[in-house]
């Protein structure tokens, strides 16, 4: 069976949601629009500048490439769920500290991308760092705070 | 921008997923990290989309008769992190960080990457150099098709409009094979201004059976046939004025800074083939 329209039944940030999408939403554009979840950014809505970042089922994914049609069953974190969860405080305590942020529009991205590769990767270099965030665009910093903020996140995490 | 309208159906079997082809203007949708972005800037308006994500045993990764099986749902991800892929398909194992960037390898597809066929991607040229195979399914059962048959055009392959690819296969490495790759991109991530992945077998000091794939200097994947030659024969300068590609100039780079580049990656993987060692 093939509908425009699709009952979806999924979790975000815990909460337990059922909504019905038109096929053709994007995630992010569902998380923005019809749940208004705004943290979630839409910059340029074909995979390559990573402000809408989000995590699916665990693993961090574009929101701009997935539909929300796709995620009937899964579960989707977003910066406010994982914010207030505290999950990641020190990380973004460390980008304030650093200035590892002006205008703030890639920054939820920046964070649960980070957030990936230090759970992954705790003792992660700053090469490994760079490449890590090689898919998130920022067009403020420069990136060399952010990679400090991520750095000393990774040092203080490791216990150095 | 936002995709054009379009009728959503998640296939429940491989059989349901091909009978779905039949109506006008289906599309597959596996990983949707290309199919998507086409979606979102309109350059794709099909009127369904059928989502192959969830069928069963289309994922995995196996060792099977002397080749590892990976299947067409299978996330890069997954494949990057593969012990399997690692000692038994090492080529494929170098390409993966190439691949587009963290939140793309998780949700890409090999399957969706092979079936795409993007000039500039990583992985057709992986399946081309090893000589590999890739199995369809079909209206009329399954067919295996080569991957030097395979990549018929710009994202054009073997693939009909009724055809689902379920699986790739490559041989197994052994202690003689060796591989190499290098790429040259604007921004790690990028899709590659030039690349080249490339397979021998160890013959004494030298290599012999050499198979060179370009990607990113055609509109497909590239064999060298005659730098493979002189890449056995020790001559790497001479393997380099033997490339007979005629790159396309784009907003990137011109046809003739790509075809400089591919001699460059050409010796660096040249170095990469005779010291390579499993």
């Amino acid at each position: 069976m093939s509908h425009r329209h699709i009952d979806i039944t999924l979790t975000v940030n815990g909460e337990r949601i059922t909504e019905r999408v038109d096929a053709r939403t994007t995630l992010v554009d569902f998380l923005r629009e019809t749940l208004s979840l705004t943290g979630s950014h839409v910059g340029c809505e074909h995979g390559v500048c990573g402000a809408c970042t989000v995590r699916v089922d665990g693993a961090i994914v574009r929101g701009c490439l997935m539909l929300a049609a796709q995620c009937d069953g899964a579960r989707v974190e977003t910066i406010e769920g994982l914010s207030d969860a505290g999950e990641m405080a020190d990380l973004q305590k460390a980008f304030e500290t650093r200035n590892a942020l002006q205008c703030g529009f890639c920054t939820p991205g920046m964070l649960l991308t980070a957030q990936e590769l230090l759970q992954s990767n705790p003792k992660a270099s700053r090469d490994e760092i760079r490449e890590h965030i090689s898919g998130n665009y920022c067009r403020c910093t420069g990136y060399h705070a952010i990679v400090d903020a991520i750095e000393s996140v990774a040092q203080s995490r490791g216990g150095k | 921008m936002k995709p054009a309208p379009f009728a959503y159906a998640k296939a429940r079997s491989l059989d349901e997923a091909i009978a779905l082809t039949g109506e006008a203007d289906a599309r597959i949708l596996a990983g949707g990290q290309s199919l998507v972005a086409t979606l979102n800037m309109r350059l794709s308006t099909p009127s369904l989309l059928i989502d192959i994500n969830g069928l069963p045993n289309l994922s995995g990764i196996a060792r099977k008769n002397g080749h590892v099986e990976i299947g067409a749902l299978t996330r890069h991800a997954e494949a990057e992190r593969s012990n399997d892929i690692t000692q038994h398909a090492p080529l494929i194992a170098l390409a993966m960080p190439h691949i587009g960037h963290p939140a793309i390898r998780n949700r890409g597809t090999i399957g969706g990457s092979i079936a795409f066929a993007d000039p500039a991607a990583e992985l057709p040229a992986c399946l081309l150099a090893l000589g590999g195979e890739v199995e369809i399914a079909g209206e009329n059962g399954k067919r295996t098709v080569k991957a030097d048959d395979f990549f018929k055009g710009l994202l054009e392959t073997a693939l009909g409009p009724r055809d689902i690819l379920t699986a790739i296969r490559v041989p197994a490495a052994d202690k003689n094979m060796r591989v190499g790759f290098a790429e040259l991109a604007r921004r790690h991530g990028d899709y590659a201004l030039a690349g080249l992945a490339a397979c021998a077998r160890a013959d004494g000091k030298g290599v012999k059976d050499v198979r060179l794939a370009f990607f990113g200097v055609g509109n497909t994947p590239l064999r060298a046939k005659k730098s493979e030659a002189l890449l056995a024969e020790g001559k790497i300068e001479a393997a380099v004025e033997a490339l007979d590609m005629t790159p396309q100039d784009d907003v990137q780079a011109t046809g003739k800074t790509r075809k400089h580049l591919a001699g460059v990656l050409l010796r660096r993987v040249a170095a990469q083939l005779t010291e390579a060692r499993l």
